[in-house]
């Protein structure tokens, strides 16, 4: 319940956070805090100092930028909820957003802190996976773009670098996709045992073309590209949601096997399809 | 005693709780806002593996870190120990009850066993330098599975002791065997209850210093001061009359803080040693190994019956785990419910058998319930499969069995003294409205919904308020069960209750002060209620197993009426009038016939302070002590039903509406009752389809923080319906008989059963608790495969 | 934020504003604002429950937000507003809440009771509490062992206005 001793810098910009990462090889950024210092509480994470950029007001903004919302990484879980342009553009991701956690986490979590933290029972990564969303890194050589397919790289992993930060997440607009994140928690405030996101478009009401991505069932986020094909291949729901589980590695642990796993993967996604289409 | 003519009462009233104020004002007392000047800070050194030996403990680097005042191993404290942690229930003559020191100092037995302690000038340090505590470790074979822990070869917990067995008890009525063998049916089930973390939501904590004569204060979170008391005589050696326990507020209980724990013994040993106050404070994943556990049984029930549905044995066969150590009454939890396998049934053949076993695992202890949850499960089940056996419907069976005439004497020995299990079972029956549950039921199963709906019953007694001292006597446990209470009227009219009971969330200072109001016909603002302090309150034998009402609210109307006595005869002396021709009635004295003619008791105390003019002999003030030891247990009963949703295709099960009807006895405050309800059903229900301990094949523990081990939030449950049927106790002049248990020992069976009976068209028939969505997935994939 | 060093520690100047109260702390970065509450400012309403952020016995308003003080550093809280349990009534009046938890009987041990009572506050006062099934997800960060959260479900419910 206290973190081992650590040092503790506030950054004043982004440019600050980065320079302050680069002076120590153990240096963790600080937003929300709440992936970071519960494992700093039991000391399974010891970083040497923490990089405070929670206070940097200007990473915290949704805005239009025509093709795509940008999203700054500070802003919280609980503003992308409540987001009137996300909610109109991107809805799956306010949605989502507002599963994470509980009230008391969505007021101090961000949206960056959660897709760096590369957790991959955590609910955005699979959302920003299935939107092709891009995720803006910034390091001391300036900005560079990583598509969301290339950013989950491992269980707390990512294509982050030791010196860079995230900045920016930009979703593209699809408000006229229909839908879903369907989760099962054991409990309401727990992680995902499984979770899946669906986007799809519609031809004369059925599934045109559709992303998944699935959340708990592997090291990282995934697509379901197995299940992506065969619908537009003209496979139905049904048929598409059994392959869903094709190429993931869920784990076991205290919420659900594996092999359970896989199973409610197929059913969740096919539920997901079907709430996606309907909306 | 003398007849206590009563107003309108407080007692049956819903008087809000005095005790509120202090908790939503955020100035409760809780251990952990207690300091003393000059206090350090402990931290222990738990061993991480189920079994180990420990080879040595190298304690230079911690020693020397910042901040630090000293560190011990198990072996540096031997010698402060003069006697080991007790069990004061040795239920058989022939138990193993192995020592249990408050640090290991050979060999280690459970994940969180402790091994050193560090103590620092603040609680970071304490804690940074534990770190730093070198030990060296050979780790052994261990086991957590009660059944594997006697199979031959299994690592034993005690290896001195060679079986892991504890004990084997038995209680078996002449003729068994021969009404197996009459039956025209005989059904046996296997039921496996998960290991359940009581948490409390505040972990324990203790300070503790030691004034320079040896004199000893601790601060504990425990439900127990006057049993802790004693306990610290028996390990560190300082007399009884030179400790005083204060449980100050503590938050929750359930039966984890029904003990006497190492570090209550450590604060005090190394507050003598280091002549500086100490205080340690548990952190949630330490009191996930550190504090007792509960349930973790393996049970094998057998009814008999005849085709029409009279049963006519019970037999059980348990297998209880112990965990590593045993600690105050880890071994008589299971006798907890060894009378009630019968239920609220009449049955004439009885058999239970329980058998005690070591595993490396934290110790069991009390649990909410402590071993009528256990049995009523099983029995509950049961009832159930021989309803479906006999296609006979499951309440119709109940209901041909139920006890109706009492006193009922039981199989098992013991008596019932009240109660009426048809009224409760109407009266959830009106509340419930069974025919459209079915129906809807029935339109979703025809439907093909995969969102099934299925309802279970329980209908349950339990035996509480712990208890007739000559029956805990019988049954080998250590100490009495009566309680106590002492009222002075203070000169000027204010009363003071003292209690020897010691809540931690119950709201004794509003009910008692309710009872005492009534009896003494003074307002309840002139009441005021203390306990928890044994300087303060010298006699008590605490609060668990419901046991605070029946037995220390008894005695609360015991040492009421002595009050009364003794102002009637200071009365009647200074009104020159005989003692019996007093009326006594909303606290005033009054001459009959002559109304005009009055003295209030609380005038009465003045002049039993002033002592001016008291008949002769009689001592000045205006104060009574009684005990009150119960002539038997109290018989609350009841029926409960639970409604739940199960998607097939997922296993997801939730809780739609659970009903409780309880026949609590006279209930002091309703509201209170209703609280204690709802509480009690919602652990039931956690256990049936949350909670449970899982350790792996090493004995590992795999939930070992509250993210893996399910306590269920608000968004998991629904609002519940609860009413009350009641039959007054004749055995106390309250007509109480207890609620704290009643809803956790009722609620489990129910919502199981309400799972097996949305499944059952397909074929089910067991579920094991908890019903997690895989356990219903996978049954529903076995019955279709 | 200016940077003071005592000892081989980092100690860091933080002025956090708690209960209407400006407070200038020398803190420990490593110092959760839950401890920083009790221990530096001897407000012990706000309890710990857990070690991992999931009981919410800690919840106080940042910002007039629920947040789990457990899980935010002292000298995280510099420039805030916070209100603990403590700084909830007005002039010796309860706040509607904490009559509300009283006159249901929504407590009993007491100890999760600061932090549901701030976690409902917050959720009232962000418009979330709009009826059961509302106030039962948003009070899903807050364990209570007691009460089975009926009375406590009702409380809220009665505050808000919503029953």
């Amino acid at each position: 319940m206290i973190p081992a001793p650590f040092d503790y810098e506030v950054a004043e910009s982004a440019e600050h956070a980065i320079a302050l990462l680069g002076e120590r090889e153990d240096a963790k950024l600080l937003a929300g805090g709440h992936s970071l210092l519960p494992a700093m509480k039991l000391r399974l994470a010891r970083p040497s100092v923490l990089v405070d950029i929670g206070r940097l007001a200007e990473l915290s903004y949704v805005r239009d930028e025509g093709e795509y919302v940008a999203i700054g990484a500070l802003t919280r879980h609980r503003d992308v909820h409540h987001d009137p342009l996300l909610q109109e553009h991107c809805p799956v991701v306010s949605f989502a957003a507002g599963t994470i956690g509980d009230p008391q986490v969505r007021h101090r979590g961000t949206i960056g802190g959660t897709l760096a933290y590369g957790d991959p029972a955590s609910d955005l990564p699979a959302v920003m996976l299935a939107l092709d969303a891009e995720l803006v890194v910034r390091g001391q050589g300036g900005e560079r773009m990583v598509p969301a397919s290339e950013f989950f790289t491992g269980v707390f992993q990512t294509a982050i670098a030791s010196a860079e930060m995230l900045v920016e997440v930009r979703v593209p607009k699809r408000a006229a996709a229909g839908w879903s994140y369907t989760k099962m928690t054991r409990r309401a405030q727990d992680w995902a045992t499984v979770a899946v996101a669906a986007i799809v478009e519609r031809t004369n009401g059925a599934v045109g073309k559709a992303s998944i991505g699935l959340t708990n069932m592997g090291a990282t986020p995934l697509r379901a590209s197995a299940a992506e094909d065969a619908l537009a291949g003209g496979a139905t729901i049904a048929e598409a949601a059994a392959l869903i589980p094709d190429g993931t590695d869920p784990s076991t642990d205290y919420a659900a096997s594996a092999d359970f796993r896989r199973h409610l993967a197929k059913v969740l996604g096919r539920r997901a399809l079907e709430e996606a289409v309907a909306r | 005693m003398a007849v206590i003519e009563t107003r309108e009462t407080f007692v049956g009233t819903s008087v809000k709780r005095r005790e509120d104020a202090s908790f939503l004002t955020g100035r409760a007392t809780f251990i952990d806002n207690l300091t003393l000047p000059g206090t350090v800070y402990m931290a222990v050194v738990r061993c991480p593996y189920p079994h180990a030996r420990i080879a040595s403990v190298n304690l230079d680097a911690a020693r020397a870190a910042e901040g630090v005042v000293a560190a011990f191993s198990g072996a540096d404290l031997a010698e402060d120990w003069k006697g080991s942690l007790p069990c004061a229930w040795a239920v058989t003559e022939d138990i193993k009850m192995p020592p249990h020191f408050p640090l290991a100092v050979e060999e280690a037995r459970h994940q969180g066993d402790g091994v050193a302690v560090v103590i620092a000038e603040s609680r970071a340090l304490a804690k940074d330098a534990a770190e730093l505590v070198e030990v060296d470790y050979e780790a052994l074979d261990a086991t957590a599975d009660v059944e594997r822990a006697l199979e031959d070869g299994a690592p034993l917990v005690h290896a001195d002791l060679g079986t892991n067995e504890c004990y084997v008890w038995k209680l078996e009525t002449d003729g068994v065997q021969a009404a197996l063998d009459a039956a025209d049916v005989v059904v046996t089930r296997r039921y496996v209850q998960p290991r359940l973390i009581p948490n409390a939501m505040e972990p324990r904590g203790v300070l503790a210093q030691v004034g320079p004569t040896g004199e000893a204060t601790i601060w504990s979170s425990t439900q127990v001061p006057h049993i802790l008391r004693f306990a610290l005589q028996i390990v560190l050696g300082i007399p009884e009359a030179k400790i005083r326990v204060i449980a100050p507020d503590v938050g929750g209980g359930f039966g984890s803080k029904l003990d006497v724990y190492a570090e209550e013994a450590l604060v005090i040993a190394l507050a003598k040693r280091l002549g500086r106050p100490v205080k340690w404070t548990e952190e949630r994943s330490e009191n996930y190994v550190a504090t007792i556990h509960g349930r973790d049984t393996v049970h094998e029930l057998t009814f008999a019956a005849t085709k029409d549905g009279k049963i006519t044995v019970v037999k059980s066969e348990a297998k209880c785990a112990m965990g590593a150590y045993l600690q105050l009454v880890t071994p008589g939890i299971p006798l907890l419910g060894a009378w009630i396998y019968n239920g609220p049934y009449d049955i004439p053949n009885y058999s239970v058998t329980f058998t005690g076993v070591f595993t490396h695992t934290t110790p069991t202890d009390a649990y909410r319930g402590a071993g009528r949850p256990e049995a009523t499960y099983v029995l509950e089940r049961t009832m159930d499969a021989l309803a479906a056996e006999l296609g006979i419907d499951p309440i119709e069976l109940r209901r041909r069995n139920f006890i109706t005439e009492y006193p009922a004497e039981l199989a098992s020995g013991l008596t019932i003294d009240s109660g009426d299990y048809h009224a409760s079972l109407d009266r959830l029956l009106e509340l419930l409205d069974l025919d459209s549950i079915r129906s809807e039921q029935t339109a979703r199963r025809e439907g093909g919904d995969t969102k099934l709906l299925g309802v279970g019953f329980s209908t349950y007694n339990e035996m509480c308020g712990l208890a007739p001292s000559r029956i805990l006597g019988a049954i080998r446990y250590a100490v009495g069960g009566w309680d106590s209470a002492t009222i002075r009227v203070q000169p000027l009219g204010s009363v003071q209750v003292v209690t020897g009971t010691s809540p931690h969330g119950q709201g004794h200072e509003t009910s008692w002060s309710q009872i005492v109001g009534d009896q003494l016909g003074v307002a309840l603002a002139d009441i005021e209620v203390l306990h928890g302090d044994t300087a303060v309150s010298q006699l008590g034998m605490d609060t668990y197993g419901s046991r605070s009402l029946a037995v220390g609210g008894v005695a609360l109307v015991h040492a009421s009426a002595k009050i009364v006595d003794k102002a009637r005869q200071i009365v009647s002396h200074q009104l020159e009038v005989s003692a019996d021709d007093l009326e006594f009635a909303d606290g005033t004295f009054r001459v009959k016939g002559s109304p005009e003619r009055e003295m209030t008791i609380q005038a009465a105390a003045f002049q039993a302070h002033s002592a001016h003019n008291l008949p002769d002999g009689m001592e000045p003030g205006l104060e009574a002590t009684a005990t009150y030891d119960p002539p038997n247990f109290s018989w609350p009963g009841g029926a409960h039903a639970a409604v739940v949703e199960v998607d097939t295709e997922t296993g997801d099960t939730r809780l739609v509406r659970y009903v409780a009807v309880d026949d609590v006895g006279a209930a002091v405050n309703p509201m209170i009752v209703e609280g204690q309800v709802h509480g009690g059903i919602t652990q039931g229900i956690a256990a049936a389809l949350w909670e449970e301990a899982v350790y792996d094949e090493d004995a590992n523990l795999l939930t070992t923080t509250m993210t893996t081990y399910l306590v269920p939030t608000a968004a998991e449950l629904p609002s519940f319906e609860t009413d009350l049927t009641e039959t007054r106790s004749p055995t106390n002049p309250l007509g109480v008989k207890g609620v704290g248990e009643t809803g956790t020992i009722a609620s489990a069976p129910a919502v199981i059963n309400a799972v097996v009976d949305a499944l059952s068209h397909l074929g089910v028939t067991d579920m094991q608790m908890p019903a997690t969505p895989e356990r219903v997935w996978r049954a529903i994939q076995e019955v279709k495969a | 934020m200016s940077i003071a060093r005592k000892g081989k520690d980092l100690l860091r100047r933080v002025a956090l504003t708690v209960n209407g109260t400006r407070h200038e702390l020398e803190l420990e970065p490593r110092e959760l604002l839950v401890y920083v509450l009790r221990e530096r400012l001897g407000l012990t309403g706000t309890t710990v429950g857990c070690d991992t952020s999931a009981c919410g016995a800690c919840t106080v308003l940042v910002g007039g937000e629920s947040v789990k003080s457990c899980t935010m550093l002292g000298v995280q809280a510099e420039g805030f507003e916070i209100t603990t349990i403590e700084g909830l009534a007005t002039n010796g009046d309860l706040h509607p809440v904490q009559q509300a938890f009283h006159e249901h009987h929504a407590l009993q041990c007491g100890f999760c009771t600061p932090g549901m009572v701030l976690a409902a506050v917050s959720l009232i006062e962000s418009g979330g509490a709009t009826d059961e099934e509302a106030i039962r997800e948003g009070l899903e960060g807050n364990l209570c062992r007691c009460t089975g959260y009926h009375n406590i479900v009702e409380a809220v419910a009665a505050a808000a206005g919503v029953i």
